[in-house]
């Protein structure tokens, strides 16, 4: 009785295990593609859904405050793609971050965001002296409001 | 005259009794560091306060490692010597590096939801942390299944041996694969504003665990040793 409990759990894990392995993390081992990757794939990666990383270029930013609209360039210092996402940003959404996009390129070859992520480095600075930590969100909601 | 019994007294009579003052002071350490460290960092340049959490969540990542590498030696030593207080110090340190693990993978979520925009994503990094979750959580069900001591020893320390090649998968995922996590900080990459705070927070921490992993191996040898008198009782001494 016991020992059948114990199969029945070791079973369980090992499945458990497998599933995360192989399934799961099989899938998410190469969990974005950059925008050199994604161009290079041509048609093929049109409309499947499909990560997509690297940085927020500079400028690119245009929020519409009335409609969520959010447009912006994603890079790779090599190659870009245009980005359409809706609703609110996270908080530490900006130029020159990194983000991860989640959705599918359309047809006119813009990035359909369905998600958006923003991906840190891992490098931690205080504000130099004279220099505000951001509060990202908000005052890019302020500056680019109508 | 019955000969006194023999098999308990092959125990010391009193086994190691730590300290609950040590206990208290590494709480209280903790909560010093924590409190330096809260008070005096600057709010980081993108995320601001959030960065807090790194006081907590990244010593917790440490020492679930320190934990798994503790069941890892102690169940290795088992597996070879045969000695009940190993697989004991092994079980400890299992229970308080599950706990640790959980504690990680909360704040993580915690951090994450303001900072990335999402509470769990399947990258590397997080779905091999959550496995060694699991994996820890197998090998104290495992150990709650299995009635006979030398079995559940045997098992558990076979599980805990091979379950620890999962801790430097965690650590080297982000350098393996792309995730959304990020990869390691070092010095090099953090203000010493914050350097210093992750330092002894570390520290605290460690204290905090081998106070948990200490006093869970003394419960553990009390428990053992009543079952051991209540097993002598029902056989009956004669």
């Amino acid at each position: 009785m016991k020992r059948n409990r114990v199969i029945a759990a070791l079973v369980v894990m090992a499945g458990v295990f497998g599933w995360l392995l192989f399934g799961g993390l099989e899938k998410n081992v190469v969990f974005f593609l950059t925008p050199k990757e994604l161009l290079a794939k041509g048609t093929d990666g049109v409309g499947v859904a499909v990560r997509l990383g690297g940085q927020v270029k500079p400028g690119s930013v245009q929020w519409d405050a009335k409609t969520l609209d959010l447009r912006f360039t994603v890079t790779d210092g090599a190659r870009e793609m245009a980005v359409r996402s809706t609703g609110a940003p996270p908080q530490m959404f900006r130029d020159g971050m990194g983000v991860i996009v989640e959705g599918r390129v359309g047809a006119g070859g813009v990035f359909e965001a369905t998600n958006l992520m923003v991906k840190h480095s891992n490098e931690y600075r205080a504000p130099k002296p004279g220099e505000e930590a951001h509060e990202k969100y908000k005052t890019l909601i302020k500056q680019t409001g109508p | 005259m019955p000969a006194p019994d023999r098999s308990l007294d092959a125990r010391p009579a009193r086994p190691p009794r730590t300290s609950p003052w040590m206990g208290v002071a590494a709480i209280l350490v903790l909560a010093a560091t924590q409190a330096y460290s809260i008070s005096t960092s600057p709010a980081e340049g993108d995320m601001g306060h959030l960065q807090k959490i790194m006081y907590v969540h990244v010593p917790a990542a440490w020492m679930t490692f320190l934990a798994f590498f503790v069941v890892l030696v102690f169940s290795v030593k088992y597996l070879w010597k045969g000695r009940e207080d190993d697989d004991l110090v092994a079980a400890s340190a299992a229970e308080v590096g599950a706990t640790l693990n959980g504690l990680t993978l909360v704040l993580g979520m915690i951090w994450g939801r303001p900072a990335w925009g999402v509470w769990w994503v399947w990258d590397a990094r997080l779905t091999s942390t959550l496995v060694l979750f699991l994996i820890f959580a197998g090998y104290l069900a495992l150990r709650a299944f299995v009635d006979d001591e030398q079995q559940r020893a045997r098992w558990s320390a076979a599980v805990g041996a091979i379950g620890a090649i999962n801790v430097p998968i965690v650590y080297m995922s982000v350098k393996w694969w792309r995730t959304l996590h990020q990869p390691p900080s070092s010095p090099a990459t953090l203000d010493p504003a914050y350097t210093m705070g992750l330092r002894i927070n570390a520290f605290a921490l460690l204290f905090v665990m081998i106070f948990f992993i200490r006093k869970r191996y003394e419960i553990a040898r009390l428990e053992r040793a009543a079952e051991h008198a209540a097993e002598a009782a029902a056989l009956g001494a004669p």
